[in-house]
């Protein structure tokens, strides 16, 4: 508890800050998948024959009945739809745009599961669960989730 | 299982900002109240197990650095990085395996010293998930929206939560957030994450607790009326938030049928007199009902409107006021059975539930309720 005499204490505090670089090997899986999206504008994903579940992103093993999911690969997307979506209004430098930022979970045409990502080219209001969009591809891409710029929305597609 | 109680429970008040406390000065603090409670000195403690994590210490190894202030030296030090929950779990075992007969469980969080958006942005897939931003309260948004959407509750019914939880915090002298406000403070309330608002959100807390665990013979040397642990079940949802239909909580169910299992449970709604559930979020203490069974799927919004998981309710939820009032880091999950064992034993204070008998807490680690622990405990072993 705060004791009194703090009130007017000298504060003594160390100001620093953890940096540390770090590289994180994507491993085979996700080397495929990202060389696809920046080579050929293509998504991908892995299935599970035994489960029936086509993952995005793809993984290399089902985590539901531990099966190996090599050579299993599908191409998913580029459309989907909206399953949940959020409004971001604050600030925050880890945040890929200043606010409003609108994150998206978004199942993939042929997946199913759901990817995390932005969207974008539309109002905050007119944003509903359930409407159609489709990935935007970066310009310049360098094997890496932001290849994808976001999703658009995309109906009657 | 043989039995193993809880003899010995302390905790901090619960600050924004504890300027007077380093982590170590915390932990001496619960750790010195705990062993008061229990009647024990240090040296009726077997082993210890450090609930803490590295990012939000500033330091790798953070366990070890509070060995000295919860009085480790010489003693068995194990670690766990996650919720304090899965300590207490972890703390059981020990005693289980029938090396100890005494367990010191001890958490300590800051949130005050680091930068909270940015530490839970990096419970994220590096690759896939962490680049784009996500943090803790933009999942959750994810996650309340789905909600909402996939079972028609409602914000407003959501916001009940955070009503009747800052109003509990008043009887709590130790939480941080007593509030008296109101459904149109909390709808009105700053937008963060639509539909997630600043009064839907558990606030930054500093804070520590420990809880001292023995087993049968040793808990009977104890000052204080046992706490049994009567049952305890643990399971993990996928990782990845896609894996997952988010507006369930299969995980909580899973670890829920298995403590009721272990607790001789039939009925939870029967069996439960009292729950501290991990409300990080308002929609999350509905959500985490359902999940316990306390009502059936989609029908956590009618059961906070029924009020009976008001204090004067048949199965009050959260009296001690939640997460919501108080959100230590690493804390809250041991915080909740610290809650719970006071409520059993009659030495709730203000806060007490009259004749609680048998108390429900539980804890949970990772976005969006991705890992949940329910311990079932009790004044009476069964």
């Amino acid at each position: 508890m705060e004791a009194d005499w703090l009130k007017d204490a000298e504060e003594m505090v160390l100001k620093s800050r953890i940096k540390i670089p770090y590289t994180w090997y994507v491993g085979e899986t996700g080397g495929r998948f990202f060389v696809d999206i920046r080579d050929n504008k293509r998504i991908t994903g892995t299935r599970c024959e035994k489960c029936g579940i086509n993952y995005v992103p793809p993984r290399k093993t089902c985590g539901r009945c531990f099966s190996d999911l090599d050579d299993s690969w599908r191409e998913v997307g580029p459309g989907g739809v909206v399953e949940s979506f959020t409004v971001v209004h604050y600030h925050e430098v880890s945040h890929p745009k200043d606010p409003p930022v609108i994150y998206g979970l978004i199942k993939l045409d042929g997946a199913d599961t759901a990817l995390v990502h932005l969207l974008a080219g539309v109002e905050p209001g007119e944003i509903r669960t359930g409407m159609r969009v489709k990935a935007v591809f970066a310009e310049k891409r360098e094997g890496h989730m932001k290849d994808i710029e976001g999703f658009v929305p995309a109906e009657g597609s | 299982m043989e039995p193993v109680a809880i003899v010995g429970v302390g905790q901090t008040r619960y600050e924004r900002q504890k300027r007077g406390d380093t982590f170590a000065d915390m932990i001496f603090e619960v750790t010195s109240k705990a062993l008061e409670d229990a009647g024990y000195a240090i040296s009726d403690i077997d082993n210890v197990i450090t609930v803490s994590n590295d990012f939000w210490d500033g330091r790798t190894i953070s366990s070890m650095a509070v060995m000295d202030a919860c009085g480790a030296f010489g003693k068995c030090v194990s670690t766990v990085e996650g919720d304090g929950a899965f300590g207490a779990l972890y703390g059981m075992m020990r005693i289980l395996s029938g090396q100890f007969g005494t367990t010191l469980v001890v958490a300590h969080g800051k949130g005050s010293e680091s930068a909270m958006n940015l530490i839970t942005n990096a419970m994220f897939d590096p690759v896939y998930q962490r680049p784009l931003g996500l943090d803790a309260i933009s999942s959750a948004a994810l996650q309340m929206r789905r909600y909402m959407d996939k079972y028609g509750v409602t914000e407003r019914q959501c916001a009940m939560a955070s009503v009747k939880n800052h109003a509990n915090a008043r009887r709590n002298p130790l939480a941080q957030l007593p509030m008296e406000i109101t459904l149109e403070d909390v709808m009105g309330s700053r937008k963060l994450a639509e539909p997630i608002k600043l009064l839907d959100c558990s606030p930054i807390t500093d804070g520590a607790c420990a809880l001292i665990l023995a087993n049968g013979d040793r808990a009977c040397k104890a000052e204080v009326a046992p706490v049994w642990i009567r049952g305890v079940g643990h399971c993990a949802d996928p990782f990845f938030l896609g894996d997952r239909d988010l507006a369930e909580c299969a995980a909580l169910r899973t670890a829920a049928k298995k403590a009721y299992a272990m607790a001789g449970v039939n009925d939870p709604k029967a069996g439960i007199d009292v729950a501290e559930v991990y409300d990080a979020f308002s929609y999350q203490e509905l959500m985490w009902t359902e999940g316990l069974g306390f009502c059936g799927p989609g029908e956590g919004g009618e059961l906070i409107e029924s009020g009976k998981t008001a204090t004067d309710g048949e199965l009050p939820v959260n009296p001690s006021g939640g997460c919501l009032s108080a959100h230590a880091m690493m804390v809250a999950g041991l915080a909740r059975i610290a809650e719970a064992a006071l409520q059993v034993r009659g030495d709730a204070g203000d806060r007490q539930v009259p004749g609680a008998k048998t108390a429900l807490a539980h804890g949970v680690n990772g976005p969006c309720g991705q890992s949940h622990c329910v311990f079932v405990v009790s004044s009476e072993l069964g």
